[in-house]
């Protein structure tokens, strides 16, 4: 449904986002996670339409945002990190404004703002002016907006932020619920957050794409485990049975074959266990040649860390 | 077509639900208002010192009363249309549902237009307004009807020109404030510009009058209606309309 390739944005001399690629199924809920400044949002908008992208192509169900944006724009209910709200509209006014440039149907308007309204429920301040509500009413009027003419791709930036523990709990729960039937990336910096709401995390730090897996396992690989990577001359089977049998070892597949007798191998072992010196007498001991003995990069860590004190310091 | 219109039904309840429009059309009709007065004040005595001379002589209303009326009110627009257009683009951009308009099936000459048009209609009937000063003229009095329809139709392509230009303006800032002071300058430098003309040369004094707007109102202000006139308001419209666009092209670019 999404298709991201190789994007890159650059403000000025500056770069936002550096080659990032990734992919969303349709029905999938897509958490992008990341600290601040570290490319999400700028990453959504261009997404969006909202801004081009220096390099690369994005698609939306098949379209080009850059060669047919309206076509996109038509497909997506977008809400900013600040929900896009005219401070002197009433609320529903506001809605049926929104209602009209989504281009829904005249006579549906009005059931239309009712619709989403109900969704988010919103509908007892819907006569209410923008300027009089809380930030956490703001922040379901600017969500209602998006899910306006009921967009196949919902593209969330911080939906939760500014609500109050009760609100977030709804929230997350109407997103999960929306997840069955739109394709929907949203942006977080709260780890538990992804793992509650997506069906795939993607991390990005910096402007890069750090990590792109399953909640389970992004949480089993940060928090239980050590990533070694080994490079093996020797009958792949009989190196994975042994590395499997060394009883630090959690998991190990075989990352890559390079030939009949040589291989990649990834293997997952205990924290703290460093077990490269371990590894290495195995695979000398067993005659087999050691070709490379890497662990994996620990910027992923190190952004859990930020992640997770983050975490802390909100509770 | 729809896209337009609803950005112009947003923008023009926005001035016409907000004190803006009011303070705007009444602050314009207070200035014109003692302009009018002190013009017909004189007006009047001139004109009774003449019946005084010579019996059966009046003096022509449309000349010596509407036509130097008119000419206030070219300059006076100048002073107004910048709290008119200030916000059209600026208030969007700052408040972030310049997102909105962009992330929406909307292009953005159906955003450039519905905002123009919404600022054009605040324009219209605030300039609109004044033309009950002329309804007395007409009840006490017998002006021409023609030379006064075209005084005003120039006062309201004149506008188009500078609704154009403030827009413009307006859509290189998200400061409001910023944005009227330049759009202020801008209408002031397209006024004075004509003065310095008296004092250049031949050809460069020609062109600097042919830039200042109230040069080109001096025509329909006699009731006389020059398409050259109408041409360079149009075209200054077209070319602010189109900078508009760019500078919205640029802003995405930029991010």
């Amino acid at each position: 449904m999404i298709e991201v390739r190789n994007l890159v944005k650059y403000y000025g001399d500056f770069p936002a986002v550096k080659d990032i690629t990734f992919s969303v199924e349709k029905g999938e809920i897509l958490g992008f996670l990341g600290p601040n400044a570290a490319g999400k949002t700028t990453t959504m908008r261009i997404i969006t339409g909202y801004m081009p992208a220096t390099r690369g192509t994005v698609k939306v169900a098949g379209y080009d945002v850059f060669e047919h944006p309206l076509e996109v724009k038509k497909r997506i209910g977008y809400l900013p990190e600040n929900p896009p709200l005219y401070m002197d509209m009433r609320v529903r006014d506001y809605l049926r404004f929104v209602a009209e440039i989504k281009g829904v149907d005249r006579k549906g308007v009005n059931a239309e703002v009712e619709r989403v309204a109900e969704l988010v429920s919103i509908t007892h301040v819907l006569d209410k002016y923008a300027q009089k509500l809380s930030k956490g009413y703001r922040q379901r009027v600017g969500l209602a907006q998006a899910l306006i003419n009921n967009p196949p791709v919902l593209i969330l930036d911080e939906p939760t932020i500014g609500l109050d523990p009760k609100q977030i709990i709804e929230v997350r729960e109407l997103i999960k619920s929306l997840g069955s039937e739109h394709t929907i990336i949203l942006s977080t910096h709260i780890l538990p957050e992804v793992s509650m709401t997506c069906s795939r995390v993607v991390i990005i730090n910096e402007g890069k794409l750090v990590a792109m897996d399953t909640p389970e396992n992004l949480t089993a690989r940060l928090q239980g485990s050590e990533t070694v990577f080994v490079e093996v001359e020797g009958p792949i089977q009989d190196v994975l049975g042994a590395i499997e049998k060394m009883e630090e070892v959690i998991s190990a597949t075989v990352e890559q074959r390079k030939g009949d007798e040589v291989g990649l191998f990834k293997v997952q072992a205990r924290v703290g266990s460093d077990i490269r010196k371990k590894l290495a007498s195995l695979v000398v001991n067993s005659n087999w040649g050691l070709l490379e003995l890497r662990p994996e990069k620990l910027s992923l860590e190190e952004i859990f860390l930020k992640l997770t004190t983050k975490e802390e310091e909100l509770n | 077509m729809r896209n337009m219109a609803a950005i112009f039904k947003r923008d023009a309840r926005g001035y016409f639900t907000s004190p803006i429009a009011y303070v705007v059309i009444g602050l314009f009709l207070v200035v014109t208002g003692i302009f009018y007065y002190l013009m017909l004040r004189s007006f009047l005595q001139y004109s009774y010192a003449v019946m005084m001379q010579r019996a059966g002589v009046s003096v022509n209303v449309n000349l010596m009363m509407v036509r130097p009326f008119l000419l206030n009110m070219s300059v006076i627009v100048l002073f107004i249309v910048p709290v008119i257009t200030m916000r059209s683009f600026s208030e969007d951009k700052k408040a972030g549902t310049m997102e909105l308009l962009l992330t929406n099936p909307v292009t953005n000459w159906q955003i450039i237009l519905g905002k123009f048009f919404a600022s054009y209609l605040l324009y219209i009937v605030m300039v609109s307004v004044t033309f009950i000063f002329m309804l007395f003229l007409f009840i006490w009095g017998e002006p021409q009807f023609m030379p006064i329809f075209i005084g005003y139709l120039g006062i309201l392509l004149m506008g188009a020109g500078l609704i154009a230009l403030g827009n413009f303006i307006s859509s290189l800032t998200e400061n409001q404030i910023v944005a009227a002071v330049g759009t202020f300058g801008a209408t002031m430098l397209l006024w004075v510009i004509g003065f310095a003309g008296d004092y250049a040369g031949k050809i460069f004094g020609s062109i600097l009058k042919y830039l200042s707007i109230v040069e080109h109102f001096d025509d329909f202000s006699k009731g006389i209606f020059d398409t050259s006139h109408l041409v360079f308001y149009l075209s200054l419209m077209f070319v602010m309309l189109f900078l508009t666009y760019q500078s919205i092209e640029s802003a995405k670019w930029r991010g």
